[in-house]
C-alpha cells in the first residue's frame, strides 16, 4: 500500500520572477547572448553617465545662468506679466487634465506637483511666491475642472485658443516705452530681448497660429479643380518642402529686407517668425490634406445632394470631420516645430541654444559645453516628451484620430 | 442647372460657372505676378542702392577662403564656383554614408524594438525615445562640442590596437595608398563585379526556372571575393600599401583622418535619423500580418530566415514610402554641418554670401541643388516602389 506521503506532489512550472525571466530573458540562447550584452551596456552607460553627471560636472554654470536660458534679456521689471501669462497655461492645462483626462491622477501630481516641487528649490524669494501662485493656479484649474460639468469643454477649448495670442501680447507690451518715463507693467519689449525659453516658445506658438490659415489654404488649393490655383499650390508645397529650413531661414534673414520697400525695416524676430511661418505651412497644408483624403466620397455627394455650395460642403462637413482626423498628427508637427526652432540659433537669435552659445562664451564658463548642451538637449527633450505624453492621453480619452 | 426646356433662360455670363472661374484664377495670378514684380523691384532698388546687380558671372571670380575637407583639388585661388562644387560634394559624401549606416541602424533597432527579449526591447525603445523628442540641431553641437571637441589630445591619444588614433583633432584609421599597380587592380576588381552580376542574374534565372533558391547573393559576392583576392595575390608590387596613423607633433600623419566635424555630423545624422527608421522599420514589420509569422514558423523557417524569406518583403512595400522621406530628411539635415563647421554646400554657400554679398543668387542656387536632390531621390523611390509593388490579379 502506498503511502499517501510518498506521492510526489505534482511539477508546478515555477511561477514568478523566475519564470518571467526565463520566458522573457533567457528563452534560447542567443536570446541570453543579447541578454548578457544589453545589461552590461545598460550598465556601462548608467555608471558613466552617473559618475559625470555627480563627480565630474560642474552644474553652476547652468545655475547661474538659470534666468538667461529662461527668458533671455527679459527686462527684470517686467517679468511679472510672463508670470502671469504662464499662470494662465498652467491653469487651462490643470482645467484640460481633469475634464478629459479624469482618472490618470499621478499625470495631474507630476504635471500639477512640478512647482510646488520647485518652491522648494532655493530660488530668490520673489520666484518662490510666483511658482506658488502657478501651483496655485494649476490646482484650482484642475479643481474647477473636476467638479464641473462636462459642458464646459468647449470653453475650454477656447481658452486653449485665446491663451496663445494673449501669451503674445503679454510678452510684447502695449504702451510705448517712453523715455525718462518710468516703465508701467505693460511697457513693450522690443523683441531683441526676448530671449531663451520664452523666444523658442513664442517662435513655435506664433509659427503654428499663423501657418494654420496659410496651410489650410494650401491644402484646398492643392485639391481644387482651377488649375492656376491647384499648381501654384503644389509648386509652393513641394518647394518649401524640398528645401532644408535653415535655407528658408537665411532667405528670410537676408532677402526679407530686401523685398519690402525701403525704410521699412522688419527686425530680427519677426523674420524668423516669417520663414518658420511659411515653412510650417507647406508641411501643414500636406497634413490637412491627408485628413481631406481620408473623408469618403459620400459625404460630398450628400452634402451636394442637400444643396450646399462648395464653400459650405467644406466648411459645414468636410473640414470639421477632415480636422478632427488629423488633430494627432497636428500636434506631431507643433513638436517638430519647436525643435526645429533650435535652428534660428544659426540665424543669430538668442533662442534656448543662441542663449547656450552666450553662455559657452562667458569667460568663467569656457569649456563647459557638456554641461550647458547637456542641459538644453534634456529641456527640449522633457518638453517635447511632455507635450507628446499630455496629447497621447488627451487623443485616446477623446477618441480622435479613431473613426 | 436642369431647367424645364420651355423655361430655359439663358445664364448670363456673369453667373456662369465656367466664366466666373476663369476670372477668380485670372485675378489669383494678377495678384501672384503684381505680388512678384512688386517684391522683385522692392529688391533690384534695395540692391541698386548697394551698388549691385543680380547675375551669376561672379561664379568666375576668386575664392580666396580655404576649405578644410577637400573631395576634390582646390585652393584659395580657385573660384567660387569650385567652391561650391566642393561643398555639394561633401553634402553628398554626408548624406550617401549617412543614408548606408542609419538604414543599417534602423533596421536593427526596428527589430530589436519588436524582440520578444525584455531587455533588448526595452533598450530600443528608450533609445526611439530619447532620439525621436531630441532637437537635432541641439543634439548636434552636444554631440560635436561635448564628445568629439573633447577627446584627448594628440600627445594623450587614446589609441586602439596601435593603429586607431582618437584624438580632439580627428579620428585616425589605418588605410590603403594607391600604389603604381593600383590602377591594373581596379581592373581586376571591376572584371571581379561584372563576373559577380554574371552569376547572379544566372542564378536568378536558374531560381526563377526551376523554383529552387539557391543563395545568389552568397555565391556572386564569394565570387568577387576570390577574383579580388586572386589579383592581389599574383600582383608584383601590392597595389595598397597600408599606412597606420601616427602622432607628428601637434597633428596626426599617415592613414586617413576623419575630422571631428566630419564624424560629429555623420555619426550624429546617423544615430539621429536611424531612430526615425527604426520606427518606419516597426510599422512595416507590424504590418505583415501575423498569420504569415505563423506559417513561416509552420514550414520550419527559422527566426532569421522567417525575417528575411517572408516578413521583410511584405513589410518594404509598407516602408519603402516613408523611408524614402526619412533619407530626404537626412539630406536636408545635413545643412545643419553649418552650425558645426563642416564645409557642406550650405556652410560653403554662406561665406560665399559673406565673401562675394551675393545672398540672392547663393540661395537660389543652393535651394535649386537641394530640390534636385529631392525630385531625384523620389524619382528613384518611385520607380523602385514600383518594381516591389504587390502585383495583383
Amino acid at each position: 500500500m502506498q503511502n499517501p506521503e510518498t506521492i510526489l506532489p505534482p511539477i508546478t512550472e515555477r511561477s514568478g520572477i523566475l519564470r518571467w525571466l526565463r520566458h522573457n530573458l533567457f528563452n534560447t540562447w542567443s536570446d541570453a547572448i543579447l541578454t548578457v550584452v544589453s545589461a552590461s551596456l545598460i550598465y556601462w552607460l548608467v555608471k558613466s553617465l552617473l559618475t559625470w553627471a555627480i563627480t565630474v560636472a560642474e552644474w553652476d554654470v547652468v545655475v547661474a545662468n538659470l534666468r538667461l536660458f529662461m527668458i533671455g534679456q527679459f527686462p527684470l521689471e517686467q517679468v511679472g506679466r510672463l508670470w502671469v501669462a504662464l499662470a494662465f497655461l498652467v491653469f487651462l492645462t490643470g482645467n484640460s487634465l481633469a475634464i478629459w483626462d479624469r482618472k490618470s491622477y499621478l499625470a495631474a501630481i507630476l504635471i500639477l506637483g512640478l512647482p510646488v516641487f520647485l518652491i522648494f528649490l532655493p530660488f530668490a524669494p520673489q520666484t518662490r511666491i510666483w511658482l506658488g501662485v502657478l501651483a496655485a493656479a494649476g490646482i484650482l484649474g484642475w479643481g474647477l475642472g473636476y467638479s464641473a460639468p462636462q459642458s464646459i469643454k468647449r470653453s475650454v477649448a477656447i481658452g486653449w485658443l485665446i491663451a496663445l495670442p494673449i501669451f503674445v501680447l503679454l510678452t510684447r507690451g502695449f504702451t510705448p516705452a517712453v523715455e525718462d518715463v518710468p516703465s508701467t507693467a505693460l511697457t513693450i519689449v522690443p523683441t531683441n530681448l526676448w530671449g531663451g525659453l520664452l523666444l523658442t516658445f513664442l517662435l513655435t506658438v506664433v509659427a503654428n497660429i499663423f501657418s494654420f490659415p496659410l496651410g489650410l489654404l494650401l491644402a484646398l488649393g492643392r485639391r481644387s479643380e482651377l488649375p492656376i490655383i491647384r499648381w501654384f499650390s503644389i509648386g509652393y508645397i513641394e518647394l518649401v518642402r524640398g528645401v532644408p529650413l535653415i535655407t528658408i531661414l537665411f532667405m528670410a534673414q537676408l532677402m526679407l529686407p530686401l523685398f519690402v520697400p525701403g525704410g521699412i525695416d522688419i527686425d530680427r524676430v519677426l523674420r524668423a517668425m516669417v520663414g518658420m511661418t511659411l515653412f510650417s505651412a507647406a508641411y501643414l497644408a500636406e497634413n490637412v490634406r491627408g485628413g481631406l483624403q481620408a473623408i469618403p466620397k459620400g459625404q460630398f455627394e450628400a452634402a451636394h445632394a442637400l444643396g450646399l455650395s462648395g464653400a459650405k460642403t467644406m466648411y459645414f462637413i468636410i473640414l470639421p470631420q477632415a480636422l478632427r482626423l488629423i488633430i494627432p498628427i497636428l500636434v506631431g508637427q507643433f513638436i517638430s516645430m519647436f525643435k526645429d526652432t533650435a535652428l534660428v540659433a544659426i540665424v543669430g537669435l538668442f533662442d534656448l541654444l543662441g542663449i547656450a552659445r552666450t553662455v559657452l562664451s562667458q569667460p568663467e564658463f569656457i569649456g563647459l559645453h557638456r554641461e550647458v548642451y547637456a542641459f538644453v538637449s534634456l529641456f527640449y527633450w522633457t518638453l517635447s516628451y511632455a507635450m507628446s505624453y499630455i496629447s497621447q492621453r488627451l487623443e485616446t480619452s477623446l477618441g480622435l484620430g479613431v473613426r | 442647372m436642369q431647367h424645364s426646356p420651355a423655361r430655359k433662360r439663358v445664364t448670363p455670363f456673369w453667373r456662369d460657372e465656367r466664366f466666373l472661374q476663369a476670372l477668380g484664377q485670372a485675378i489669383f495670378l494678377l495678384a501672384i505676378l503684381s505680388f512678384g514684380m512688386l517684391i522683385i523691384n522692392n529688391m533690384r532698388t534695395g540692391l541698386q542702392k548697394q551698388g549691385m546687380t543680380l547675375g551669376f558671372s561672379f561664379l568666375s571670380g576668386i575664392a580666396g577662403f580655404d576649405i578644410a575637407e577637400l573631395p576634390i583639388v582646390y585652393s584659395r585661388t580657385s573660384s567660387y564656383l569650385q567652391a561650391y562644387t566642393v561643398g555639394l560634394l561633401n553634402t553628398l559624401l554626408v548624406s550617401g554614408i549617412g543614408i548606408i549606416f542609419s538604414t543599417i541602424l534602423g533596421v536593427i533597432l526596428g527589430v530589436a524594438r519588436l524582440s520578444k527579449n525584455f531587455l533588448v526591447n526595452r533598450l530600443a525603445a528608450l533609445y526611439l525615445e530619447l532620439m525621436r523628442n531630441m532637437s537635432l540641431l541641439v543634439f548636434l553641437i552636444f554631440w560635436y562640442q561635448g564628445l568629439f571637441l573633447k577627446l584627448p589630445r594628440i600627445k594623450d591619444a587614446i589609441v586602439w590596437f596601435d593603429s586607431i588614433y582618437w584624438t580632439n583633432r580627428g579620428i585616425g584609421v589605418p588605410w590603403g595608398i594607391p600604389t603604381a599597380s593600383y590602377p591594373t587592380f581596379q581592373l581586376i576588381l571591376l572584371s571581379g563585379i561584372f563576373l559577380a552580376l554574371i552569376i547572379y542574374f544566372s542564378l536568378q534565372a536558374y531560381a526563377n526556372r526551376t523554383g529552387r533558391a539557391p543563395l545568389s547573393l552568397l555565391w556572386s559576392t564569394l565570387a568577387f571575393v576570390i577574383v579580388a583576392a586572386l589579383g592581389w595575390l599574383i600582383m608584383p608590387v601590392k597595389p595598397l600599401e597600408i599606412s597606420i596613423p601616427f602622432a607628428k607633433g601637434l597633428n596626426l600623419s599617415g592613414g586617413k583622418i576623419f575630422t571631428p566635424e566630419f564624424m560629429a555630423l555623420t555619426s550624429g545624422l546617423v544615430l539621429y535619423t536611424a531612430a526615425f527608421i527604426g520606427e518606419v522599420v516597426r510599422s512595416g514589420i507590424l504590418a505583415v500580418s501575423h498569420g504569415q509569422v505563423e506559417a513561416a514558423r509552420a514550414l520550419g523557417l527559422n527566426g532569421f530566415q522567417t525575417l528575411r524569406l517572408v516578413v521583410f518583403p511584405q513589410a518594404l512595400r509598407v516602408i519603402v514610402p516613408p523611408l524614402t522621406s526619412q533619407y530626404l530628411n537626412l539630406t536636408k539635415n545635413s545643412s545643419l554641418a553649418v552650425a558645426i563647421g563642416y564645409p557642406d554646400m550650405f556652410y560653403v554657400s554662406s561665406t560665399i554670401i559673406n565673401q562675394s554679398g551675393r545672398a540672392v543668387e547663393m540661395i537660389a542656387m543652393v535651394m535649386l541643388t537641394y530640390l534636385t536632390f529631392s525630385l531625384v531621390t523620389s524619382l528613384f523611390m518611385n520607380w523602385y516602389n514600383a518594381k516591389i509593388k504587390l502585383v495583383e490579379r
